[in-house]
């Protein structure tokens, strides 16, 4: 395949989840998500029960890449940021170095403006770490340590097995 | 783009089901949806215009157990098969794993079979995935129909590689999880052989 695979360590997954955590008590949102581009969930802070994170994360990722191919259309890069509004609840996407998505749920006890300027001042911190899982994937393809390592002794029996 | 998540013990793949409109991807997935276990699935997402066609995609997240202390999830999504919903049968490319081309057996439908093959190669290929390498699975659909072309002779004029073929009546359920099996065991081979 032309794309690396993303492989996420546990340390990778504590970094993201501190700078979410962090962002969903400045911006006194309810929930914060870090999606990958392709509807995965990363990383996730604060309360999800109710919620479908799974469901969540591939619709907002249908989402953007529906609006990346609106942006295409007027000759826009992209639109980096969707805001959805809702009667209790509101939605704050935004394209992280078009690799993430950040997702933002928060109610009347934040606001707009807020969310903004907080989410703004962690998306480079969450950049760099991206930024440093992709290159290790691509250092590592290939190689022992790579996507395929604890599935490179998978044998028939093992897919058998899975429906069974 | 397979996701490892070591942090959670997962590996995700993503599973796309293509082909003409009306050959019945829903369908597939619908099936898969009703016979799949409450735990090992999520909710299975359809987003359809009010005449029930697929608008952008269906999705359905389902777990099918461990390797290797890997819980392995795939996320299987449908694309809109109308012609004019190109734009959207390309963004749900992005990221594939693996891909099942589900034909419709109608004599009427070859010709639309033939040009979403075409389709799919070319889409693959502006995300930079070759039809040639991208683990694939053909399925004849719809085999209970008067009209349905003999198997072989559609084989011949849709297959493109040595791609395992299934023939299959999904409204019904036959076939359609003798084809997930088959393009599963292709993603977990092809990771395997990275």
């Amino acid at each position: 395949m032309a794309v690396s695979d993303l492989v996420l360590y546990e340390a990778d997954h504590k970094r993201f989840a501190s700078i979410l955590d962090r962002l969903r008590k400045d911006a006194n949102a309810k929930v914060t998500f870090l999606i990958d581009k392709n509807g995965q969930q990363l990383a996730v802070a604060g309360k999800v029960e109710g919620l479908d994170p799974t469901s969540l994360a591939a619709l907002s990722a249908g989402n953007v890449a529906a609006t990346d191919g609106l942006a295409k259309l007027l000759g826009e890069k992209e639109f980096s940021t969707l805001f959805h509004e809702g009667e209790h609840d509101s939605l704050h996407i935004n394209v992280v170095s078009g690799r993430a998505i950040l997702v933002v749920i928060f109610d009347e006890r934040s606001s707009l403006g807020l969310v903004r300027l907080r989410v703004k001042k962690c998306t480079g911190e969450l950049a760099a770490i991206l930024e440093d899982i992709v290159n290790r994937s691509k250092s590592q393809r290939g190689t022992a340590a790579g996507a395929s390592a604890p599935f490179a002794e998978i044998t028939d029996d093992d897919i058998d097995a899975l429906f069974n | 783009m397979t996701f490892i998540n070591y942090a959670a013990r997962e590996i995700n793949c993503k599973i796309v089901y293509y082909g003409p409109g009306l050959c019945g991807k829903t369908t597939n997935i619908q099936f898969i949806y009703d016979k799949t276990g409450a735990t090992a699935k999520g909710k299975l997402i359809s987003l359809a215009t009010e005449s029930e066609r697929t608008l952008f995609f269906d999705f359905l997240p389902i777990e099918l157990g461990t390797i290797r202390g890997f819980r392995t999830r795939f996320h299987l999504y449908t694309v809109p098969g109308q012609v004019f919903y190109d734009a959207s049968r390309k963004l749900i490319l992005k990221g594939v794993d693996g891909v099942v081309f589900v034909a419709d057996s109608q004599e009427a439908r070859m010709d639309a079979n033939v040009e979403s093959i075409r389709n799919l190669k070319e889409n693959l290929k502006e995300h930079g995935v070759s039809m040639e390498k991208v683990p694939y699975v053909l399925q004849l659909n719809k085999r209970d129909l008067p009209t349905a072309v003999a198997a072989p002779e559609i084989e011949k004029a849709l297959r493109i590689k040595n791609e395992p073929v299934f023939e299959a009546v999904a409204s019904r359920g036959t076939g359609v999880f003798e084809t997930l099996k088959a393009v599963v065991k292709a993603v977990l081979m092809d990771l395997k052989s990275r």
